[in-house]
């Protein structure tokens, strides 16, 4: 049998894609507000929120995916107020939930089997059922960012100007960071909770050197993301390499080649 | 409920003799430490207006107000007499181009979609721009001279355009009044000179314009009235009778003599002799 008459590996395909498809459409809006630390801060919230879950007994990806939502209100509450930046609050909050994490997962026992899977993916592991909310996610995120495609773009490029033209920025900007929550959460199944936060900014931000249209970045980070999700899934299969790893350097090699080759010069 | 959700009209039935903008007795601190105290103008529709004063003397928060970016902790604001954040479909009659942009210089947009941008608030959600949108931008780019710019991407501009693109942007809702945040800053003489005019034009032909300036000479051959800025308003009215050494004296901290024995009137500023002579 070839790879891809596997189901296995038909899912992991799938479910890579529509990962590699809202990573890199999320990750547009946070490259673009400067926000890229946003991801690695909620994706290690995500760890606290599947502790939870799992001591809880409750779904660990529907847990994380509340904890790191409220998570993301919070950091960004904060730093609306002005009372932090926002660097320091998710440097506050990803050390806080982090430990929380930790802390939850040694009152529980025989952890550590469970906890790999979330830390690093398991994307050969996707069953129908990871994929049917993979799906789901996918759709929502693309429905708003479709719907909301001019506001979300004013927002993003200035705030303040969206504001006096009287656009509701404060609900966009937490709008944007539910997405952005939503999409760690989903995502942590296939590259894990460590390098969500790679796949978020690498693809848009080789986009970036490329793009002189909004929508021009957003296709570039999309075809830049899923072509690193398949080549490297591909190459973790025939190499039988760690697939979450394989995928982000695959990526990396796409950013640096970018780096070197794009015409925009900074 | 959404007014948001709904096409702004292109008519806009605003009472002429309301004000364009009142602002009674406003008071803001940043922090407890106060910027404006009470202060309190009228600007009539279809008035030129120059606010002048020192750095830190509050006239960009004073905008900032007007537009409703900061809400005072005392006194009241009105646009076209409402509350500014209450401004519904009017809006758009308000146009503001901002002291600093804050912008990323290098995000992928260019030219036009900044200047649609100006347009998104009374589009409405869900609506994409049609060609009456495309024909204001045209024309918006027409007026501050760069049509030729239209395609270019943002970062490929010198800072004098951008500063136009982003007066572009604020002129595409074809507003009725126009608040400019030291709109010369980093614009060389002849682009100053033709910015001026332009605003002169916009303000011939029924704009009111309120332009924040620290060119205390040239602006008062354009303006028709000037507000002076300390944290309090120091005073306001006509350049000739306002400009006054005593108020530029209280504007500035320092003694100044304003001449009008050229074309151009300009404003000469002696310091106060050291208090120590060491
Ligand atoms: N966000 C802020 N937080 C704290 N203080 C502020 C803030 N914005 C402005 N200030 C302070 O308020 C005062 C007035 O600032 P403002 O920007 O309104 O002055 P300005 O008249 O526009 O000055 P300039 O001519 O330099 O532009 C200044 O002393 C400034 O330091
Ligand atoms: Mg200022």
């Amino acid at each position: 049998m070839s790879w891809w008459q596997y189901a296995f590996m038909q899912r992991a395909l799938l479910g890579g894609v529509i990962v590699g498809v809202i990573t890199a459409i999320m990750g547009v809006y946070i490259v673009l507000r400067g926000m890229s630390f946003m991801g690695t801060g909620i994706a290690h919230a995500a760890f606290g929120g599947v502790a939870l879950g799992l001591l809880l007994g409750l779904d660990p990806i529907l847990t994380a995916m509340g904890f790191c939502v409220l998570v993301a209100w919070g950091i960004g509450f904060v730093t609306r107020r002005g009372a932090l930046k926002e660097d320091t609050a998710i440097g506050v909050w990803f050390a806080a939930t982090m430990a929380f994490g930790i802390l939850l997962l040694g009152l529980r026992q025989g952890y550590n089997v469970d906890l790999f899977t979330y830390l690093f993916g398991s994307v050969l592991a996707i069953s129908p059922a990871d994929l049917k909310g993979l799906l789901l996610i996918g759709a929502l995120v693309l429905g708003v960012v479709l719907a909301l495609y001019k506001e979300l773009l004013f927002v993003t490029f200035d705030p303040e100007a969206a504001r006096v033209a009287g656009l509701p920025e404060g609900f966009l900007y937490y709008l944007l960071l539910t997405l952005v929550a939503l999409t760690v959460v989903a995502s942590i199944k296939v590259v894990g909770l460590v390098l969500v936060s790679a796949l978020l900014v690498i693809p848009a931000a080789a986009a970036y050197r490329w793009a002189n249209d909004f929508w021009v970045m957003m296709v570039l980070a999309v075809v830049f993301s899923v072509v690193s999700v398949v080549a490297g899934l591909l190459f973790a299969y025939a190499l039988n390499t760690a697939s979450g790893a394989t995928i982000v350097l695959t990526a990396t090699a796409i950013f640096a080649a970018s780096l070197a080759l794009a015409p925009k010069h900074m | 409920m959404f007014p948001w959700l709904r096409r702004a009209t292109s008519t806009l039935d605003i009472p002429p003799d309301v004000p364009a903008i009142e602002v009674r007795d406003v008071y803001v601190s940043y922090n407890g430490h106060p910027v404006l105290q009470g202060v309190s103008l009228t600007v009539p529709q279809g008035s030129f207006w120059a606010l002048l004063g020192p750095n830190g003397a509050g006239k960009t928060t004073l905008l900032k107000v007007i537009v409703g970016l900061i809400k005072p902790q005392r006194g009241t604001v009105r646009v076209f007499g409402r509350p500014p954040e209450a401004l519904g479909p009017w809006r758009r009659a308000l146009g503001y181009v901002p002291q600093h942009q804050r912008v990323d210089l290098y995000f992928p947009i260019r030219v036009k979609d900044v200047v649609m941008m100006g347009r998104y608030g009374m589009l409405g959600f869900f609506r994409r721009p049609g060609p009456e949108d495309w024909r204001a931008v045209d024309e918006a780019l027409e007026r501050v001279g760069i049509p030729h710019l239209r395609e270019r991407p943002l970062h490929a501009l010198s800072g004098g355009e951008r500063q136009r693109v982003f007066l572009a942007r604020a002129l595409v809702t074809q507003p009725k009044l126009l608040l400019l945040d030291e709109p010369t800053a980093g614009v060389d003489v002849a682009a100053t000179q033709s910015l001026y005019e332009l605003l002169r034009d916009l303000h011939k032909s029924g704009m009111t314009v309120v332009m924040v300036s620290h060119d205390v000479g040239v602006v008062t051959q354009f303006v028709d009235s000037v507000a002076c800025l300390n944290r309090r308003l120091v005073a306001h009215g006509r350049p000739e009778v306002v400009l006054t050494a005593d108020t530029l004296s209280d504007m500035y901290g320092c003694e100044a003599v304003f001449f009008h024995h050229a074309a151009t009137p300009h404003l000469v500023v002696r310091r106060h002799p050291p208090e120590d002579a060491s």
